[in-house]
């Protein structure tokens, strides 16, 4: 009983070696960083960042963005739920500088990327689409 | 730190009987013309202030105002957190039903749920009517 | 910022559960749906991780009658308790009226609830609210733990109460015990400070 309740046991259902989180971060430099994307990162449903790219130049605040990213992603989904749908399709935010795309990767994860005016919504979706199938792939082997 | 007299902070807006009946008025005019099947508006803290639907909307639309406002505040943030003033309308696409955001002013949110019958473009264009109509309330 | 409907007599109050992580909001709100599962019409919502942590809110409409000739809903929330989602936190203090802190009676917890309760009232000054005139009750939660080295109520008063002065319960939101009394004293503390809206 009293374990159940300490704060600094962190409870995770997946599992990722050292060589995994190189290839993915491998594949978030090659496939978005490398084509315009500001600032990606792989964070899981609770909000924690599991692998994070940046250009260098992207100096915002990613743990408080992780927290509400996913907390967000929570709330769209409960909605969903309310009104009877499955899910809602993808989120995406557009800023006059800066936007985010959020994307569901499996079921426990999220992709996370933020990008600026030069990168084309399409392209980025197709980006974003082939660096899902990548990291997913890492999974099952 | 100036800190509200009275613990509680009412005076961030108030709404008189008849501008609730106004607020109805508007909301049902708008659902009817827009064919839409739920709208509400909500203050920042997830209050319903006002609501209409089509007679077949059956959704818990409590716990649909405290999700959609703390939506709203979390995309707020995020878009605080990366220099935006804002990001632009919030919109969540489903299956047969989608809900729609519209920011009224700095206090109010208006919350549509409309199915596939009904277009984007249609929408947006009522919304901005109904916008239109409820800032005159408090001007 | 309590929402008081003239014309249909309705008032919308917004309670928020606060305190350290695993502390027992959820379980407070989970004994208060049970309890009540008959007044509640909806669903209790509740966001939180695969972990079983509240990961934005806990939320709970719930219809406490008619006073003074209004129909009140008081809306009961919960935080995220974790440190890590101080942002999403704040988020949910937007508007509250009234707070339960959540205190865990565990001799290990005693500084998170202190760092709790401190994170509490920079939280609420963002929104211009101090912690010394918000309807607040303390709840010393966990008093049934019988495995584990409990603070004495003597000096959870004294860490936490000292300045505020405000009602405390001892309480055990597993069992139940104190959860009704609890809830009962802020929603009565909550609809005092709105008493001269409602006239």
């Amino acid at each position: 009983m009293g374990s159940n309740y300490d704060d600094d046991v962190t409870f995770t259902e997946y599992s990722l070696g050292p060589d995994q989180l190189q290839k993915i971060e491998t594949i978030l430099q090659d496939d978005l960083i490398d084509s315009g994307v500001n600032s990606v990162m792989l964070i899981d449903l609770a909000g924690n960042i599991i692998a994070q790219k940046d250009n260098g130049s992207s100096e915002h605040d990613l743990y408080s963005l992780a927290a509400l990213a996913s907390a967000n992603f929570a709330a769209v989904d409960t909605m969903a739920k309310i009104v009877g749908e499955e899910e809602f399709s993808l989120l995406f935010h557009k800023g006059e500088n800066e936007s985010i795309h959020f994307s569901k990767v499996h079921d426990e994860f999220l992709l996370i990327s933020i990008f600026s005016k030069k990168v084309a919504l399409g392209l980025l979706r197709l980006k974003v689409s082939e660096s899902i199938d990548k990291i997913t792939a890492i999974w099952k082997r | 730190m100036d800190y509200d007299d009275d613990g509680i902070s009412f005076s961030e807006y108030t709404i008189e009987g008849e501008q609730i009946d106004m607020l109805d008025n508007i909301l049902d005019e708008y659902v009817a013309e827009s064919c839409a099947n739920s709208a509400m508006l909500i203050d920042m803290a997830g209050n319903i202030i006002a609501q209409q639907d089509n007679g077949a909307c059956e959704h818990d639309l409590y716990s649909l105002a405290a999700l959609a406002s703390a939506n709203f505040a979390a995309v707020d943030t995020m878009a605080k957190l990366v220099g935006e003033s804002e990001f632009s309308l919030l919109f969540h696409k489903g299956e047969s039903e989608s809900i729609h955001f519209s920011k009224v002013n700095s206090e109010f949110l208006l919350i549509t749920i409309f199915g596939k019958d009904v277009t984007l473009g249609l929408l947006r264009l009522k919304v901005a009517d109904a916008l239109t109509k409820i800032n005159a309330i408090w001007e | 910022m309590a929402f008081v409907n003239m014309k249909s007599k309705e008032v919308q109050a917004k309670i928020v559960y606060y305190g350290p992580g695993r502390g027992g909001k959820t379980t407070n709100l989970e004994y208060i749906y049970s309890k009540f599962r008959e007044r509640i019409k909806s669903d209790m919502v509740s966001i939180k991780t695969h972990g079983d942590r509240t990961l934005f809110f806990d939320f709970l409409p719930f219809d406490i009658g008619k006073i003074m000739g209004y129909d009140v809903k008081v809306q009961l929330y919960t935080v995220p308790g974790q440190v890590k989602y101080d942002a999403t936190r704040r988020l949910v203090l937007k508007g509250v009226d009234g707070m339960v802190f959540v205190a865990d009676s565990q001799v290990s917890q005693r500084k998170k609830n202190i760092l709790s309760l401190k994170n509490l009232q920079e939280n609420l000054a963002t929104y211009k609210k101090s912690i010394f005139k918000i309807p607040l009750v303390l709840q010393y939660n966990k008093r049934d733990l019988k495995d584990v080295p409990l603070l004495p109520v003597q000096q959870m008063d004294k860490d936490m109460n000292s300045q505020l002065k405000v009602p405390s319960f001892e309480g055990s939101a597993l069992t139940g015990h104190n959860v009704v009394p609890t809830l009962k004293k802020i929603i009565s503390q909550t609809m005092a400070s709105l008493q001269n809206v409602l006239k």
